[in-house]
């Protein structure tokens, strides 16, 4: 094969970000080099299996992959923002929108959501870890291989772009020639395999760790949603894994699942890819309405209104997630039967929505709010939401949406759920367990600077284009005429789009000048917070969460504890040597296998395929060979972390 | 994450510790997303069993001799799976290798008549490549051939750990899960046996 098929070229945005990946790693190597920081990456982070460091690296993950997908889409707004535009062409433009949206729901929001999920859920039941600490590793590193791989393809070899639900026959051999589609399928299958191998690590984790006395209807309630999040994942996620591989196998091996001839259906694609897709979207919303549930009853100095309907419906919501997936394709030609019932259920699903959003507001009525950062991002949430769940329910009208479908009108609905819920959601529970992370607050002012860039930007994006969609600006076209009319809210929403860029930029300034500045934690409660995670005798947890495993007696478990001043600390006679986890390189180097397989097959390089298949099975067999039974953290070194003298 | 709990000699071995506990539950769970993958499979098969665009029916190309031969071996390791835990309960190390060995040996059986019976299609021009039933059939029947090979793989790892080893805590649990493991493939193979052999001969 030669070079240029291999690399992709002739684009000068290409070159430019092949010259800036090729800076940036050199750039990394020569830190890590220059401060001898290799073994500390290693030691520290690489071979880590603390539930908390996992947290992060997830969500520095999330934070890049949002930069990424946050430039496909100011590339797409600039394409956008006057009619007949030169800036890209078409195929450029369909492998950008195809990015951007595979990008955000599962390089992004996913593990912004499952590094929060990593951070805060096990403190939160007053465990010392999850249940795997090992399985929780290789899960974050085949997501982060699966991430690496799809996002290689736009220097190598070239991006899909079938878009991000990859509709056949669209996303055939014939169609969609190249590795591009290939990339897709493989990068999002090694990734799936993460995310369902976290689903159950945290359930059980949350069935069988937490603190003694906890029971189940004592929960937090980003603990509750993180437990049906991972009944939905372990019932979807094995959907997609089925889906992707037989399309894999339609491209690679000539099988005739969705393909037009041979007696394959193609609709059938886009019912497996939805029947995931659906419950998908509730796996990245129940886990930021926990947060917010949290974040609200924090800042408003009050338990949680109606605590078990809060429940109840995330269930109800979690049941009727699965059976919506029709609404994705009323106009596929499906009998009215059919459209009826999907057209119900779905509307259905605004009944438990609306109960969450009322308990919300009566959670805050009357509470002493404080507008702190995350409590801002909470309150914005309940509005933009609003508007996002009521177009919805239009969307659900089968009727109606033979008018809505394919248009502006949709792209501003689910950008107004998926924006307004999962990331304001995602920056919510990063700026309130940010000090649990790095031990001191992201800086006040720059967050509410942030916010307000975001939040403004937002709407100006986004709330023109319903009315752009209703005047039949259809999605995914990469141009317009000026005879059209839609020049001046297009602009608009450009303009939107690059307040919202702005926004980020200053989230990610404030990380560095936080670091800088903020006043560190003296205590692990830096928010006056109710749950167990403030709990903690330090700011940042000892790799062992909790010297003494808490007794819980009822919901706030940690609010109770301190109205009724039962204290955490330890008598010196009461330390005792603790089991902990030991360390572990394997799930990194399995991940490289399975990245080495999967380039493999993404290019049909059988040979380095098998490779990586056998040392992805020899990892395995090691591992069932391993006896390393962890470690006891010694008394004396409790004592010293826990400040304990005699 | 301690495990000083005191158990009565009736909690068996793979139950007395607290990892022990959690794997079990884990792998139960596990299973949960197993039957999902393979509904999803079925129900692709379900519908695109018919769809044999002019090429070979699936319902010709069956033969019942090698099916049943399949079916019983397969049911038969499923049987003695369980014996073998049952010796293992009975802390008889020697009675659960023999009886493990035996279900390994049942396991490559069927495993030879399947791969017999794929081969055997293919050379009657019926592939992946022919058709969608065709396609739907050799990956839904072909994801569980899969299964038994890693199961087999697996256990004889597990075994040789039972050599050096012995009956261990850690040991117990390893093939405790793995007979949940065996035991879910026979499962699974009933199902496939139901929709894709009975219903073709049904349908002939």
């Amino acid at each position: 094969m030669s070079l240029d098929k291999f690399f992709v070229t002739g684009d000068p945005l290409i070159y430019g970000a092949d010259v800036s990946i090729v800076l940036t790693m050199v750039a990394i190597v020569f830190v890590l080099t220059y401060f001898k920081k290799w073994k500390w990456l290693w030691k520290e982070w690489l071979t880590t299996v603390d539930h908390k460091k996992i947290g992060i690296m997830y969500i520095i993950a999330a934070i890049a992959m949002l930069f990424r997908g946050g430039v496909d889409a100011l590339l797409m707004r600039t394409q956008l923002a006057v009619p007949n535009a030169k800036f890209l062409e078409s195929q450029h433009y369909n492998e950008i929108f195809t990015t951007h949206g595979t990008i955000m729901i599962l390089f992004m929001a996913m593990p912004f959501i499952i590094g929060l999920m990593n951070i805060a859920v096990p403190l939160q039941i007053g465990a010392r870890d999850v249940a795997y600490p090992y399985l929780n590793a290789i899960s974050f590193w085949s997501f982060f291989m699966g991430a690496m791989l799809f996002n290689i393809s736009f220097v190598i070899g070239g991006s899909p772009d079938a878009g991000w639900t990859s509709y056949m026959p669209l996303a055939s051999n014939e169609m969609s020639p190249g590795p591009g589609e290939n990339y897709y399928l493989l990068g999002l299958q090694l990734s799936g395999i993460g995310t369902l191998l976290t689903g159950v690590n945290f359930l059980v984790t949350i069935f069988k760790m937490r603190a003694p006395g906890m029971k189940l209807f004592q929960m937090p309630m980003f603990t509750w949603s993180s437990l049906i999040t991972c009944v939905i994942i372990i019932f979807a996620f094995p959907i997609l894994t089925v889906a992707l591989a037989l399309l894999t196998f339609d491209r690679l091996f000539g099988s005739h699942f969705f393909t037009l001839d041979g007696g394959g259906l193609d609709m059938m694609w886009a019912n497996l890819f939805w029947l995931w897709g659906h419950p998908e979207v509730y796996i990245v919303i129940l886990p930021a309405f926990g947060m917010f549930s949290d974040i609200i009853s924090t800042f408003a100095k009050k338990t949680i209104f109606g605590y078990k309907a809060m429940v109840y419906s995330m269930i109800v919501i979690s049941v009727l997630s699965f059976i919506v997936w029709v609404h994705h394709f009323f106009t596929m030609g499906n009998t009215a039967a059919v459209n009826d019932f999907f057209s119900i259920s779905t509307m259905l699903i605004s009944i438990p929505t609306g109960v969450k959003i009322f308990n919300w507001l009566f959670t805050m009525y009357r509470g002493k709010i404080q507008f702190t950062t995350p409590m801002l991002w909470a309150l914005a949430f309940i509005p933009n939401f609003v508007i996002g769940g009521v177009t919805g329910v239009m969307l659900a009208m089968a009727a109606a949406d033979y008018q809505y479908h394919n248009t502006y009108f949709l792209i501003a609905h689910f950008h107004y759920v998926l924006i307004a819920g999962t990331v304001f959601g995602c920056f919510a529970g990063f700026h309130y367990w940010y000090p649990k992370m790095f031990g001191h607050k992201l800086n006040e002012r720059l967050g509410k600077w942030c916010f307000w860039l975001f939040i403004i930007g937002f709407n100006i994006c986004f709330l023109p284009q319903f009315f752009l969609g209703l005047d039949g600006m259809p999605r995914r076209i990469f141009t317009y005429g000026a005879d059209t009319g839609w020049f001046s809210l297009n602009m608009l929403s450009t303009v939107g789009a690059f307040l919202m860029g702005a926004g980020f930029i200053v989230l990610v300034y404030n990380v560095y000048y936080s670091f800088r500045h903020s006043k560190r934690e003296e205590t692990g409660d830096a928010w006056d917070g109710r749950t167990l995670e403030w709990a903690t005798s330090s700011a940042i947890p000892p790799h062992y969460n909790f010297a003494k495993i808490p007794v819980v007696t009822g919901y706030d478990a940690f609010w109770k504890m301190k109205q009724e001043g039962v204290s955490m600390k330890l008598k010196p006679e009461e330390v005792k040597p603790i089991h902990m986890p030991s360390n572990s390189g394997r799930p990194f180097v399995m991940s490289v296998f399975l990245f080495i397989a999967g380039f493999g097959l993404v290019w049909e390089w059988w040979p380095m395929a098998i490779v990586g298949g056998a040392g992805i099975l020899l990892c395995l067999a090691l591992r069932s060979f391993d006896y390393d039974d962890g470690y006891h953290v010694s008394v004396e070194e409790i004592k010293e972390t826990e400040n304990i003298t005699v | 994450m301690e495990h000083s709990e005191k158990y009565d000699s009736n909690t068996p071995l793979e139950y007395q510790s607290e990892q022990g506990r959690l794997n079990i539950l884990g792998f139960w769970v596990f299973l949960g997303a197993e039957v999902a993958l393979f509904s999803t499979l079925f129900g692709t098969y379900l519908v695109l069993m018919h769809r044999n665009a002019g090429g070979p029916m699936l319902t010709d190309l069956f033969e019942l001799k090698g099916v049943l031969i399949e079916t019983f071996l397969l049911l038969a390791s499923s049987f003695t799976c369980g014996l073998a835990i049952h010796e293992m309960r009975r802390n008889n190390q020697k009675g659960l290798v023999v009886w493990m060995i035996i279900t390994l040996l049942l396991g490559l059986g069927f495993l030879g008549f399947e791969i017999d019976e794929f081969i055997s299609y293919v050379g009657e021009g019926a592939s992946l490549q022919t058709s969608a039933a065709l396609s739907g059939f050799f990956v839904l029947v072909g994801t569980h051939g899969l299964h038994v090979t890693m199961g087999v793989g697996w256990i004889i790892c597990i075994l040789i750990q039972v050599a050096s080893r012995g009956l261990t805590p850690v040991t117990t649990r390893k093939l405790f899960i793995s007979s949940l493991y065996w035991h879910f493939l026979d499962f699974v193979w009933i199902f496939i046996f139901t929709a894709v052999y009975l219903t073709g001969w049904v349908m002939m």
